[in-house]
């Protein structure tokens, strides 16, 4: 079957339970393409190879037993280190978690355990989950294996290259304003965010909780979906988790169509400001879709003009308060308790060295955002805002049944060529922020590379709120078609690395 | 006029209030006593080795998240409807943002401008010497919090954090349901307001006990209070307040009100300013000290909890709730009062000493109201202020006096030999029962032995046999004495006088 390490999961997992290879060899074989690349791509902070191959025999010795398997067992995965993992070094991409090893494994964890999903290791990713690029990572910057001296997108880069250079077939990302769906578009991979509560957050580490979600990142549609499955449902650890059955999304991705779909193209997210060749290969796929037998209207969303505005607001004041805790008194860095410094001074000095700037930028903005006086007109403001543009999403799915757009404004930029500009930074995430803001799913996936840079570009479905399989049935559709047209997937075309 | 250490100058109470009225408003916290803690499943013993009872929610370890406890809504709720509160159709928790060592998340989860509880009332009553006065205290809210972790510094002089060589954190604590009951402004109490001040924490922490919702020990810190107080001179605006926290007893409430009067009336006569700060009240001295100015008020950046999804108890729960909630403690004085056809005084004296709900209990077990009450508040209450504890910690229950009062009925034991029945029962020495048996007690109701004794008694003294064949009948107390006393009080003394009259062939 070729080299395994270029496997995807759905196949994998079936080579395993027939036995045509053992998880242990599944596990070696990417561990040994950690070796040989990781290097160049920088995907991942920590791999724990003892564990993983531990946990695929143990997938091995239930194969031998006859034992009934999830669908993914004995598949490897990356897991973005801002979920906690019993043991195993969490550091959020942050200096003042090193050395941290939690006591306690995230209900995601707890259920790709379960899943008998093999965990390699933990990815790269901006520091707390800030930033687009990976590049604010106390860790260094990941690297994009389409192009090395280029960003894979954040703050889920780690886990997006990890599925990009062949490293894992399966990813785990977060996603706070489209930090799984934008390093999906630019690395050419698939990402879901899916509806707010539909994956637990027990055990992520929170950035801004009402907007987090944890989700499944996968090369192809149907991976992406079978992760999905393994990690979604309720959990009464998490008191936002939705209590209702998770619609059937592996079903959806099998069933792949889009016969008599309304698909809503939203008018505000496209046009100016958008690279030439994402805009061109965008209008490609909605062509597509309509030949697949969907029906393509404009719809408007006049308030998403405001969600980034938002957006940074709601962020950074639920942010400086989910992130007080680092203040070297229980865990992780301490600095400065050397007799000499009173307690107020070593939480000072702990942070000042523990937090890099796009940190401190965000903090200081959402203390100030929350400030008696300031409240109303920021923090409460956007509030407003948010109720806006989930209405512009009600009626919106009033007329259709998933709505589209590009999921980033441009393909991958230069590493560096962003970072001194927080606003630009920002901006590329105009398209993913929306879906955030109102608590709804959304799906990125590769539909091509752009002419000018021959970089991949990626498309968004979104869909109402619990109803995740639409984002599977337009995806997997696609896909299909477009598979179809190449006579191969997108992620085939990366170069060797 | 006094002056203490810390410089703060005092002038005579009552001089203070022929020129100042008093305004006071009472913050309390209340320890819930739920099995587990506010957002986890940890266990809220008290006493327990430091950092025993956490996890990874309580400790606020990354990544965690906080699910709400039932029972503690519950219960805050039963709360609300038992101090005639309004409960919230919905409402939020809120997080209150500020850095502290003893919090492990640095912000504590509260509610701000959502509580569950609003707009209610406490009636309560303080005695006078013209009769008994009601207030009615108006509750501004109550809402749920989280209780923090336990903070000891060790090294330096004070015991506080400034000048600590070191500090321990123990986080036992932190997570334990907490809830607050904040009362409006309570005008126009004048000089009552200490009174006023102790009654209400009483009749609260009756409520509570009677609610069954908290354990309400101040001593250990389940129920803790702050009073504030500002004066001013009839007819003019409000003065300013200053918070006092640490008031730890029932006794301290009054005395710090009335401390702090004294206090800030010397300030206002001496022409100086009142500062809004936060004061330290000491049991030992009964005087506060200064702790942090809050002229610049904290900016705790509230905002709605996005961990938590909203509050929102439905109508039928409140409603069942309100139905099951037990007699409130001022509706059980007035029954009682009727029931026993006792007078004010007696009530107050019965409620103020902690023997109502006892004695209530000891007549359900069919004792008369007269006898549980004469056992209640005199023989045992002594004991109990000896002791320095509540009446209830007592090892005597209401079973025992039960017992211990169809003994006297039936003749087997008198008021002297019950009295020892209580000595064994307090010193553990076993049930009614068992005591008698081991300490011997029990009535000489043999004829020929107390006859013996009789005997005895008056070949000791024979002048006084003549005296009461002469008439003079008063004089058998001193036969009757000597007998009792032969006999150890186990005798019956009105059986030993009819025995000595018959003896002596005299009639009355």
């Amino acid at each position: 079957m070729g080299d395994l390490f270029r496997q995807n999961a759905s196949v994998l997992a079936n080579a395993i339970a027939t036995k045509e290879v053992s998880a242990v060899e599944v596990t070696q074989a990417h561990l040994d393409r950690i070796s040989a690349v990781d290097g160049k791509v920088h995907a991942f902070l920590h791999v724990n190879a003892q564990a993983a191959l531990e946990q695929a025999k143990a997938v091995d010795a239930k194969v031998a037993a006859g034992t009934t398997l999830g669908p993914l067992a004995g598949v490897p995965l990356g897991l973005k280190d801002v979920l906690a993992m019993k043991g195993e070094p969490t550091t959020a991409g942050s200096k003042i978690l090193e050395g941290w090893r939690p006591p306690y494994d995230s209900t995601v964890v707890q259920r790709l355990r379960a899943a008998d999903i093999v965990i390699l290791g933990k990815t790269n990713m901006d520091e707390f989950a800030m930033g687009s690029s990976t590049e604010h990572s106390a860790y260094g910057a990941t690297h994009n294996p389409w192009d090395l001296d280029r960003i894979p997108g954040g703050s889920g880069g780690g886990s997006a290259a990890a599925l990009a250079a062949f490293e894992a077939p399966l990813a785990i990302g977060t996603d706070t304003g489209g930090s799984i769906r934008q390093p999906a578009s630019v690395t050419g991979t698939v990402g879901v965010k899916p509806t707010y509560g539909g994956v637990s957050r027990y055990g992520q580490i929170a950035l801004a909780s009402s907007l987090d979600q944890p989700g499944p990142c996968a090369r192809t549609v149907l991976d992406t979906a079978l992760l999905h499955a393994a990690i979604a449902g309720h959990d009464p650890m998490d008191s936002t988790s939705i209590n209702a059955p998770v619609p059937d999304v592996v079903a959806a991705a099998k069933r792949a169509d889009v016969r008599g779909m309304k698909i809503g193209v939203v008018k505000e997210l496209g046009g100016e400001g958008y690279q030439a060749g994402v805009s061109q290969r965008y209008a490609e796929a909605l062509e597509i879709l309509q030949s697949l037998g969907a029906e393509v209207i404009e719809v408007s969303c006049p308030s998403f003009e405001y969600a980034l505005g938002a957006y940074y607001l709601i962020l950074p004041s639920e942010a400086s308060s989910n992130l007080a805790r680092f203040d070297g008194m229980r865990y992780g860095l301490r600095v400065g308790d050397d007799g000499n410094n009173g307690v107020e001074q070593v939480m000072s000095m702990t942070r000042e060295a523990g937090f890099g700037p796009e940190v401190k930028r965000r903090i200081m903005l959402g203390t100030y955002a929350l400030s008696s006086g300031y409240y109303d007109a920021y923090y409460g403001q956007a509030q407003k805002v948010r109720t806006l543009i989930t209405r512009d999403f009600n009626a919106a799915f009033e007329q259709v049944d998933v709505l589209v757009s590009p999921t980033a404004p441009t393909t991958a930029f230069k590493l560096g060529e962003k970072l001194d500009d927080p606003i630009a930074m920002y901006l590329n995430d105009v398209a993913t922020i929306p879906v955030n803001l109102a608590g709804i799913g959304a799906m990125s996936l590769p539909i091509g590379l752009a002419p000018e840079d021959g970089l991949p570009v990626g498309f968004q479905i979104m869909a109402p709120a619990m109803a995740d399989d639409r984002l599977y049935l337009a995806g997997g559709a696609l896909e299909a078609a477009l598979t179809d047209r190449w006579g191969h997937l997108l992620i085939e075309e990366a170069p060797e690395l | 006029m006094t002056t203490t250490s810390h410089g703060d100058v005092y002038i005579p109470f009552d001089e203070a209030m022929s020129r100042y009225e008093p305004i006071i408003g009472i913050e309390t916290h209340v320890e819930l006593g739920t099995n587990s803690k506010m957002w986890c499943g940890c266990s809220t013993d008290f006493g327990s080795d430091a950092n025993t009872q956490v996890c990874p929610v309580c400790l606020g370890l990354p990544g965690s998240m906080p699910v709400v406890n039932r029972v503690a809504v519950e219960s805050t709720i039963r709360i609300g409807l038992a101090l005639n509160c309004n409960i919230a159709e919905w409402c939020r928790f809120a997080r209150k943002n500020y850095f502290y060592p003893d919090m492990p998340k640095d912000y504590q989860i509260s509610q701000y401008d959502e509580p569950l509880c609003y707009d209610g009332y406490l009636d309560v009553t303080v005695d006078t010497p013209d009769g008994p006065q009601v207030f009615r205290v108006e509750i501004e809210r109550v809402h749920m919090e989280e209780d923090t972790g336990k903070l000891t510094h060790t090294g330096g002089a004070t015991g506080r954090i400034h000048g600590a060589e070191y500090s321990l954190v123990d986080y036992n604590r932190a997570g334990i349901p907490l809830i607050e009951i904040v009362t409006k402004t309570v005008i126009g109490t004048g000089s009552l307001a200490p009174e006023v001040a102790k009654a209400y924490v009483k009749e609260l922490r009756d409520v509570m006990r009677a609610l069954g919702v908290s354990d309400v020990r101040m001593e250990e810190g389940s129920m803790r209070c702050d009073v504030n107080l500002s004066l001013n001179k009839p007819g003019d605006g409000w003065g300013t307040r200053s918070e006092t926290k640490n008031v730890n007893s029932l006794r301290s409430v009054e005395r710090a009100v009335r401390s702090e009067i004294e206090r800030q009336a010397s300030v206002l006569d001496n022409g100086g300013r009142v500062i809004q700060e936060t004061r330290h009240f000491h049991e030992d001295t009964g005087r506060s000290t200064s702790g942090r100015s809050k002229e610049k008020a904290e900016d705790y950046r509230y905002f709605p909890e996005p961990d938590l999804v909203p509050v929102a108890p439905s109508r039928d729960w409140v409603e069942e709730l309100r139905a099951g909630l037990p007699e409130m403690p001022s509706v059980k004085r007035a029954r009682l009062k009727e029931e026993w056809n006792i007078n004010d005084f007696e009530l107050a004296s019965l409620a103020n000493s902690g023997a109502l709900d006892l004695v209530e209990a000891t007549i359900a077990f069919g004792v008369d109201s007269v006898a549980a009450r004469k056992w209640w508040t005199g023989e045992l209450l002594r004991v109990a202020n000896e002791q320095g504890v509540e009446l209830e910690a007592l090892s005597v229950t209401p079973h025992d006096i039960q017992q211990v009062e169809s003994l006297i009925t039936s003749g087997a034991l008198n008021d002297k030999l019950a009295r020892q029945v209580f000595e064994g029962l307090l010193a553990g020495e076993g049930t009614v029962e068992e005591i008698i048996a081991t300490r011997g007690l029990a009535v000489v109701s043999d004829d020929g032995a107390l006859l013996a004794a009789i005997d005895e008694a008056l070949a000791a003294a024979p002048d006084v046999a003549e005296k009461i064949q002469s008439g003079k009948i008063q004089a058998a107390g001193a036969v009757v004495g000597a007998v009792m006393k032969a006999t150890k009080g186990q005798a019956d003394a009105a059986k030993v006088r009819a025995l000595l009259l018959e003896r002596l062939g005299v009639s009355e």
